[in-house]
């Protein structure tokens, strides 16, 4: 390894061990590691913002004639009118424009996407069992779905006092639900760990050349 | 103090003690398990392997240091399925720190090919990487018009249209699929506008935290593969027939989540403990 490359592996090594450290307890070598973390962070998407926005979306198409472009850059500059009381109102022109496109842009997709797609495929669920003739498991996991889906929905249903029938739906479907949060806690344990695995494994096997 | 309360106040740094031997330990012993592939999974690599050389796949990179453990072996592994079967990859990256994740998985893939086949893929040929831009649901929708409205240059200012590669891709319709690695929520955006508005397959290789959140887009066919978490990664290392990271990281991943269990257990009979002692009490 060459030397430029065993000095950024060390200062990474060392900062890995600086964070570990915050496991024992609070101490100022994590507390420089967090900071250093979040200045590198602020300073690098400055500068990707910088190049990525600032210079080929205002300054090039303007340097190019493109004049129009001085619209959304004023729209842009008014938005710091917020940082002063006195001209804050100023800034919410351009809020509501940004509003106004991003409500119009976002409510039909996303409407479609997590709201009629999945519902969709709930039903779907059903008449893929007929169409298909499905069998064994996937009738058994349909149902299955189907019957979580309905359960969990009338937990969240409050105009019904949660008793007889529909509290034991309802209970059904707390437990439908906690299947789903365990299912995501599993798999946060698992990414938590992976963490600690790829560190380890840089600290091991690139840092210390351990086997 | 009873063995059951010490057990329920047993001190959180022996935990992480505990796991970090274990880790540490395991990743030293030469032991492997076996990798079950799932079906979403292989949807994804199956997908791959049936495309014809030429065809061209998006690629977007869209996660940042914090979750390279386990999204930059999927990268990787997508990359050299793709760069073996001859398919082109248009690369981006929708979140600020994703432009130093993309290039270093397509340095590292560039330069694993030529070790392994001697062949060296060249940039606006074999790949192209366009590079980052924010407002990932804009730059979603722009793209699907043309590549060209979000990024006229690529990554490294080249114009787009004089990239060889990029002669003959205008927009989604040239791309046979998108896969998406991601640990932000540029997925959804993904989902929403890239697929739900253009209808271009899409595939995502997400993290273990986000995994359980997309289960319902792969049931209602919304996409057609996720790769969750560690696991996610070292199945597609092992399709690829490539075990690195991932694969070996899931051995370790058995031990530590034998020890949670075990830790889980010691909590639970204190707890049980001390709550039947205060009902006693009582």
């Amino acid at each position: 390894m060459d030397w430029p490359t065993t000095i950024a592996t060390t200062v990474a090594a060392l900062l890995t061990l600086a964070v570990f450290s915050f496991l024992y307890k609070d101490n100022p070598f994590y507390k420089f590691a967090e900071h250093l973390m979040v200045g590198v962070s602020a300073g690098y998407w400055v500068i990707i913002l910088w190049y990525t926005v600032v210079i080929p979306k205002m300054w090039q198409p303007l340097e190019a004639g493109k004049w129009y472009y001085i619209i959304p850059i004023i729209l842009g500059i008014l938005m710091w009118a917020r940082l002063n009381r006195k001209w804050q109102w100023v800034s919410r022109y351009p809020l509501a424009f940004y509003i106004g496109v991003s409500t119009g842009v976002a409510i039909p997709l996303e409407m479609k996407a997590k709201v009629i797609e999945q519902l969709n495929g709930s039903v779907d669920l059903v008449t893929t069992m007929y169409a298909t003739q499905a069998s064994g498991m996937t009738v058994v996991n349909n149902i299955l779905i189907l019957i979580g889906i309905i359960a969990a929905l009338i937990y969240f249903f409050f105009s019904k006092a949660h008793t007889g029938a529909t509290g034991s739906i309802a209970k059904f479907g707390i437990g439908v639900l906690m299947v789903g949060f365990g299912a995501s806690f599993g798999f946060t344990v698992m990414a938590r760990i992976s963490l600690l695995i790829e560190r380890l494994q840089f600290l091991l096997f690139e840092w210390l050349k351990w086997g | 103090m009873k063995l059951a309360e010490k057990m329920f106040a047993i001190d959180r740094r022996w935990v992480y003690l505990a796991l970090g031997l274990a880790v540490l330990i395991s990743l030293k012993i030469p032991f492997s398990i076996p990798i079950p592939i799932s079906k979403e999974a292989r949807n994804i690599y199956n997908f791959i392997d049936t495309l014809k050389a030429g065809d061209a796949v998006h690629l977007a990179i869209d996660y940042d240091p914090s979750t390279l453990a386990e999204l930059h072996p999927m990268t990787l592994s997508i990359l050299k399925q793709c760069f073996e079967k001859k398919i082109k990859v248009v690369v981006t990256a929708l979140h600020q720190n994703g432009p130093a994740m993309a290039a270093a998985a397509l340095d590292t893939a560039v330069a694993r090919h030529a070790a392994r086949s001697g062949e060296q893929m060249k940039n606006g040929v074999d790949y192209v990487f366009l590079g980052y831009k924010p407002y990932p649901a804009l730059i979603i929708l722009g793209m699907g018009q043309n590549y060209r409205i979000p990024f006229p240059t690529d990554y490294y200012g080249v114009p787009v249209d004089s990239l060889p590669m990029m002669k003959h891709i205008q927009n989604y319709d040239d791309v046979k699929a998108i896969l998406n690695v991601s640990g932000t929520s540029a997925t959804d955006y993904w989902i929403s506008y890239g697929n739900g508005r253009y209808k271009v397959p899409l595939a995502i290789g997400v993290t273990g935290v986000m995994a359980t959140d997309y289960y319902p887009y792969w049931q209602t066919g919304q996409i057609f593969g996720i790769l969750g978490g560690l696991k996610g990664a070292a199945e597609y290392e092992t399709l690829v027939g490539t075990p690195g990271k991932a694969v070996q990281g899931m051995k370790v991943q058995m031990v530590a989540h034998l020890i949670i269990i075990v830790f889980i257990i010691i909590g639970n009979i204190g707890y049980f403990a001390q709550r039947k002692k205060r009902e006693q009490s009582v």
